[in-house]
């Protein structure tokens, strides 16, 4: 008990001086804060990507592509083969028709936002039953397509991203002219990061003749993909393999998300070496300066222990701090920002927004104790172990 | 430079903290050093005169192609010394964890460009002679345990054999190094007339031509003359010199060099705050000592200078040293980074601008301090005892 009082009194006292020693607590807390923002961005950025593409795809969707086919651009389907597949069993059906959607996946350039040269952009011709099969799909700008105009829908991303996207705005794709008449949002999915169209009409734009790229075909339940896959896949007219859509964008998801984060940790833990540093060179004057008032402690009775403790938790203090400003920072500033990057499948742009979750969070501050921890421990162990009689001289 | 040992005695004045100050140092110029030399290769200022290779891509988009017949009419612009062209071939080796790309390509003219790629005169000869043929590099033959001679299937996802299967099964017949870029060596060439043959769309195209030049010099011309050409055609196209169009590819994942200059600022801005706290501190502690040698007759200027010297050596060596550790991680970063980016290197660039943040760091941090010595009256000093 008497313990805790001597480290309660000992840190009380050391937090009633810091504004004695501001300029170099604030090193403290401002080297801690810039390791934990630079972290917590990255891993936000690496995390943003992963949920926006592994958040596309419902379970009871089927993705189909040409067998051996590793994404929708290389993906074929012809209209022998889409004829055979509208009949399949399994499927639910939408009006009387069954809910499948052919479409065509295709890449175009334009010019981002501010940007020198083009970017690709998936192109997805679309037809009605794509919005059947994808509910989430929602006009929130302008009005949808008509089919057979060379009209565009763009997603929320992509009008974000690129210039000349505005509704009314034409825009020159291969050759031929487009106008601009919706923007689309599909709840932060990969597709809000493309432009969509009759997919007639885009056939013709990109002479695709009557060739599709994929099919999306929305099943009666779960239950019935097995019953759905197995009669496309074993069916001799049809050179198809079928996927969940969720293991689709699961498998297109890992790669860059994965080197963005590890080039986070890389730079964070680089950082927080410089940032340790750092702190030891605050706490070592820290301490220093204070050698009077701690060998005046010992001398009335303080225990060297309590004094290590009470050192100990004003570094971590410190530390709290900075870690706090540091996630809190780069919440404020990243949390939802918008930006896009080369996808490995398609070749193509994803746009998607930072995410910075309470798990990325919580890491911050771990690595800001960790720094406060190692910062301080040797500072306030020489502290503790100092002869009290040298100590005292030092006045 | 009779100062010098008063400067070394105030730097050991303090061991232990100018130890750690210099050790922050080190760690922010290794920061930069690391972060700067990967940013260089995506944000570089493009020389457009500065590579005797152009790329020829469809002006479309990354995925469109160019009919084989534009080769001869390239070929025939005054200026070209080489034409060759490449395709992606996608496609799977066993897994799709053992990525690597796969560029069919005209044996002769490729090897003839791309004189980097060391390869013996046997193999080049099996190359240009085999129908299906496949040259890889060192390091994929060692990662693969592969041997001259071995029959490597892949399984084609953009292209399909005429037979509507997707086997294809091409046999090594030479292996190349690229001893200054390995990063190279993680890809195979294959033979494009088998390619086009065989495969069951897009015959007679091919997604890019390389161009060599006789002098370098020429190219923004013969890069405009090409683009007039096929200008109003149904496949137009759009030059670029090698360099620029592996930067644009590189720019495409993402503002790079945005994310790193950011990194840098929040890095530099930290160690600023910390160097410029322990300079001042240390000036403090000796306020009384610089009182003294105004007395003895040291001008103003002098003492100022004194901290000013000691604020530039604590980040001289803070640069020297941490650029020194960038140098000999460097391989093993170059390595990391993949290929058609380029080399990462730390160009003698990266170094004057370390020095001359150092400087900059050194001016700012000491500043206030130097100037607190300079107007310091010795009276004032010598009361505060």
């Amino acid at each position: 008990m008497k313990w805790f009082r001597q480290i309660f009194a000992v840190t009380n006292m050391n937090l009633l001086s810091i504004t004695q020693r501001f300029g170099s607590s604030l090193v403290v807390i401002v080297g801690i804060a810039g390791s934990v923002a630079v972290m917590v961005s990255l891993l936000a950025m690496a995390s943003g990507l992963q949920s926006t593409v592994e958040g596309t795809g419902e379970s009871d969707r089927a993705m189909i592509l040409r067998s051996g086919s590793n994404s929708e651009l290389s993906s074929v389907i012809s209209i022998e083969e889409a004829n055979v597949l509208s009949n399949a069993p399994g499927l639910e059906e939408y009006e009387g028709k069954p809910m499948i959607a052919f479409e065509v996946y295709t890449v175009v350039d334009l010019m981002k936002k501010g940007a020198e040269d083009t970017s690709n952009l998936p192109l997805r011709g679309v037809d009605s039953m794509s919005f059947a099969v994808r509910p989430e799909t929602k006009i929130i700008k302008g009005r949808n397509f008509e089919l057979g105009r060379s009209e565009l829908i763009v997603g929320k991303g992509a009008y974000d991203q690129y210039q000349g996207l505005e509704i009314g705005d034409e825009v020159v794709l291969r050759n031929s002219a487009w106008t601009v008449v919706g923007v689309f949002s599909t709840d932060g999915d990969i597709h809000e990061s493309e432009l969509w169209a009759d997919v007639k009409v885009t056939q013709s734009a990109f002479q695709r003749g009557a060739a599709t790229s994929n099919a999306i075909a929305r099943l009666e339940s779960e239950s019935t993909f097995e019953t759905f896959a197995i009669y496309a896949e074993s069916d001799p007219r049809l050179e198809v393999k079928v996927e969940n859509e969720l293991a689709y964008y699961k498998n297109q998801a890992s790669g860059v998300s994965a080197v963005i984060s590890s080039f986070g940790y890389l730079v964070a833990v680089i950082m927080a070496i410089g940032s340790i540093f750092a702190a030891l060179n605050s706490m070592y004057s820290a301490v220093s300066t204070r050698l009077v008032e701690i060998g005046t402690l010992r001398a009335v009775g303080f225990r060297g222990s309590s004094i290590l403790a009470a050192l100990m938790i004003e570094s971590m203090m410190l530390a709290l701090a900075g870690g706090l400003l540091g996630a809190g920072l780069s919440y404020i500033v990243f949390n939802g920002y918008t930006v896009s990057t080369l996808a490995a499948g398609t070749f193509s742009q994803t746009s998607f927004d930072f995410a910075v979750t309470g798990d990325i969070m919580i890491q911050g501050l771990i690595l800001a104790l960790v720094v406060g921890f190692l910062g301080g421990f040797l500072p306030a162990l020489r502290a503790a172990r100092q002869n009290i009689t040298d100590a005292l001289r030092a006045l | 430079m009779k100062y010098w040992i008063i400067i070394v005695a105030a730097l050991n004045r303090k061991r232990w903290r100018t130890g750690l100050t210099i050790s922050s140092l080190v760690v922010a110029f290794l920061l930069f050093g690391l972060l700067r030399s990967v940013a260089v290769v995506f944000t570089e200022d493009i020389d457009l005169s500065g590579d005797d290779r152009l790329v020829v891509a469809s002006k479309y988009s990354i995925i469109d192609s160019m009919p084989i017949s534009y080769l001869q009419r390239i070929k025939g612009i005054e200026g070209v010394d080489i034409v060759a062209h490449q395709d992606w071939f996608g496609g799977t080796y066993i897994d799709r964890a053992n990525f690597f790309p796969k560029w069919p390509v005209p044996p002769k003219e490729f090897l003839d460009i791309y004189e980097e790629y060391k390869i013996s005169p046997q193999d080049e000869e099996a190359f240009i002679n085999t129908r299906n043929g496949m040259i890889a590099g060192k390091r994929l033959v060692e990662k693969f345990n592969w041997k001259v001679g071995d029959r490597i299937p892949i399984i084609g996802d953009i292209y399909f054999l005429k037979d509507g299967t997707n086997l294809w099964e091409f046999d090594l017949v030479g292996i190349f190094n690229d001893s200054e870029n390995p990063a190279n060596e993680e890809q195979v060439f294959l033979n494009y007339k088998y390619f086009d043959e065989a495969r069951d769309m897009a015959n007679g195209t091919v997604g890019n031509f390389i161009v060599k030049l006789d002098d370098k010099e020429e190219g923004p011309r013969i890069a405009q003359e090409i683009d007039t050409m096929f200008a109003n055609s149904m496949d137009e196209t759009k030059t670029y010199t090698e360099k620029a169009y592996a930067q644009m590819f590189a720019s495409q994942i993402g503002d790079i060099g945005l994310i790193m200059n950011s990194i840098l600022a929040a890095v530099f801005f930290t160690i600023l705050l910390v160097t410029g706290n322990t300079m001042s501190q240390s000036i403090r502690e000796r306020t009384s000592e610089l009182a003294v040698f105004k007395t003895i007759g040291f001008s103003d200027i002098t003492v100022m200078l004194l901290v000013f010297i000691e604020s530039l050596v604590i980040c001289l060596i803070g640069a020297f040293l941490g650029l020194g550790i960038t140098a000999i991680l460097m391989p093993g970063l170059s390595e990391m980074v993949s290929l058609s980016l380029g080399q990462v290197a730390l160009d003698s660039s990266i170094i004057i601008s370390g020095i001359g943040i150092a400087v900059i760091t050194a001016f700012i941090s000491g500043f206030p301090p130097a100037l607190g010595a300079m107007r310091l009256k010795v009276v004032d000093a010598f009361r505060k005892n």
